[in-house]
């Protein structure tokens, strides 16, 4: 197991540049992704059009894994329908969460397989999975749009 | 205490080699374990004591007539005897065993806490451990009181004089803690109990992040409400111990009900127990206790004064090694500090650099410590802390200064 697999170069590239950064105004829908854990938050804003996401941002601050992992997921995402993306975010928890696994993850994941090398570090999985609870916290409460997810918090607050 | 003659040099390899986890790899690289404020290691001296009490003495306590109950109740209250001693406490009746400093204050919380009322103030300060904080908040939501806190200044040391400032005959209790768990700035707590005292006060010490590192001595201290964690200690976790004063635990209601801390129960209305029993229903962590005195002798037969010494000069040489780091803050400059150093470095948030440092064995804690008021007054979401035990050694920062080098190449 080496770093380099967890801190790809496209993961670094996501993190010093990330795509759809910033907030579009106005949206349909918008959730604050919270992990206390490390003091990750960001905003997720969404334009819809039926049950398909046609825009799509993200904004805030976090640790490298959890910026890149947002950046990646607005690209796959946009443009996808509700149950597409279901399926993405099941597929994505899949790899993050295959502890031990060493085969590569699906090729319909695409640049997100980038992702893989989280499974090898338990710890950081909520850093990357925190933007997936987001959207779908977003796309639940599309109608009252509203809600502040926070994860990760019921297990790591003593030391 | 048998302190060994000064002149013998403080055998960091001979005391490494009494703890089995540090000859252990992670992640295929040497174990650089720099996260002791967060729970110490244990000695064989501890693991060994544990084992042989259960292998040989376990029963439940204070109740069967036979040999073996026997056994363990005399394990446990001797188990008591040697943290009365540990802390120069008066008598056994003011040693309560808890499962730990979160418990303890809660359990002041509680107890004592009921005689409060809204025109009441507790008063803590900026840099408490959330287990300082948030037992005192629920109570003040129960009683109307008000929580006050005393402020810091930007490196991290108290602003006495607002403390004082703060304090009023409306002060019941003020709660602060010996030592920062985040920023390892050592509080001026004499002028503190002395001053909270002046207005009639009692006051509550979090030894938590203490007692590993001095001696401490409840005669000396002057404090109203002592509490810590063994597995700060190089003990076993699920064990703690609250000192109090003898006359203020014995105005104080029982708090959780149940056997050990009662006389007779009768329908029509039940006694309570003698101290310290009052205060320790249910069966309690027998093999903790025990684990928590071997962990006394092993740090006595060290001497905690050679210890912090040797924490001291790490603590010494581990800062000058985080400056000559390019881009590295540390968070938390107090003049006098204990083996913790807090920083975060530019560009890299505390996260990734603690998988990073993982990846190189090094292991330190990230995040917000549960101080997030503190984290919140430096304006940073996260930082990473080292901390040293009584087995640090020099090859620990080493290694560190190395990893955070590797972080500055994965990281550009
Ligand atoms: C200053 C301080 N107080 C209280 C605690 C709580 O200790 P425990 O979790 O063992 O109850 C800690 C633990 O980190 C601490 O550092």
């Amino acid at each position: 197991m080496d770093l380099k697999d967890l801190y790809r170069d496209i993961i670094l590239d996501h993190n010093r540049h990330p795509k759809n950064f910033g907030q579009l105004d106005p949206c349909d829908s918008t959730t604050h992704g919270n992990n206390p854990l490390c003091g990750d938050r960001l905003t997720l804003t969404l334009r819809l059009e039926g049950d398909r996401v046609s825009d799509i941002r993200f904004e805030g601050k976090g640790c490298a894994i959890s910026i890149a992992s947002a950046s990646l997921m607005t690209e796959a995402v946009k443009g996808k329908d509700d149950l597409a993306i279901k399926h993405l975010s099941d597929l994505v928890h899949h790899m993050l969460t295959a502890h031990g696994e060493t085969s590569a993850p699906p090729a319909e994941l695409g640049k997100l397989a980038a992702l893989a090398g989280v499974r090898e570090y338990p710890a950081r999985v909520k850093c990357a999975s925190l933007c997936w609870h987001a959207l779908d916290a977003a796309l639940k409460h599309r109608a009252n749009n509203l809600g502040e997810t926070a994860i990760g918090c019921a297990a790591v607050s003593t030391e | 205490m048998n302190a060994r003659p000064a002149e013998i040099p403080y055998d960091v390899a001979r005391i490494r080699a009494d703890f089995p986890v540090l000859s252990t790899t992670t992640r295929g690289k040497r174990l650089a374990f720099l996260d002791s404020a967060a729970s110490a290691q244990r000695p064989l001296a501890v693991i060994e004591a544990v084992d042989r009490y259960e292998r040989t003495s376990h029963a439940n306590v204070h109740r069967g007539v036979y040999q073996l109950s026997q056994k363990a109740t005399d394990a446990f209250e001797g188990a008591r005897e040697r943290v009365r001693r540990f802390i120069n406490a008066a008598s056994l009746k003011e040693v309560i065993f808890t499962r730990g400093a979160t418990e303890s204050i809660n359990l002041v919380a509680q107890s004592w806490g009921q005689r409060l009322g809204p025109s009441d103030e507790i008063l803590i300060t900026w840099m408490e451990h959330h287990a300082n904080i948030v037992p005192w908040q629920m109570l003040c939501e129960r009683t109307g009181a008000t929580l006050k806190v005393a402020p810091i200044n930007r490196r991290g040391e108290l602003d006495i004089e607002a403390f004082r400032a703060l304090l009023s005959p409306h002060t019941k209790l003020v709660a602060f803690t010996q030592v920062s768990n985040v920023l390892g700035t050592v509080l001026p707590i004499k002028d503190m109990i002395a001053a909270a005292r002046s207005v009639g006060a009692l006051t509550l010490l979090d030894g938590a992040q203490a007692v590993a590192h001095q001696r401490v001595d409840m005669q000396a201290l002057g404090c109203d409400f002592y509490v810590f964690s063994s597995h700060k200690l190089y003990g076993p976790t699920g064990i703690g111990v609250l000192w109090a004063r003898e006359a203020i635990l014995r105005e104080m209601p029982p708090w959780q009900g149940g056997g050990d801390m009662i006389l007779t129960v009768r329908f029509s209305g039940t006694t309570y127990n003698e101290l310290p029993y009052r205060f320790e229903a249910g069966t309690p962590n027998i093999s903790g206790a025990v684990g928590l005195a071997a962990a006394m002798d092993y740090l006595d037969s060290l001497g905690i004064e050679r210890a912090h010494t040797h924490e001291q000069r790490l603590l010494a040489l581990a800062t000058v090694a985080c400056h000559s780091i390019d881009g590295l803050q540390i968070i938390g400059e107090a003049k006098e500090k204990s083996g913790v150093i807090s920083f975060v470095v530019e560009g890299v948030h505390a996260h990734d650099l603690g998988t990073i440092l993982d990846d190189e064995g090094v292991a330190v804690r990230t995040g917000h410590h549960c101080a997030m008021p503190l984290m919140e007054f430096f304006g940073v979401p996260a930082t990473l802390r080292v901390s040293f035990g009584c087995y640090s050694n020099d090859e620990d920062i080493d290694q560190l200064v190395r990893a955070l080098g590797r972080a500055r190449e994965v990281f550009g």
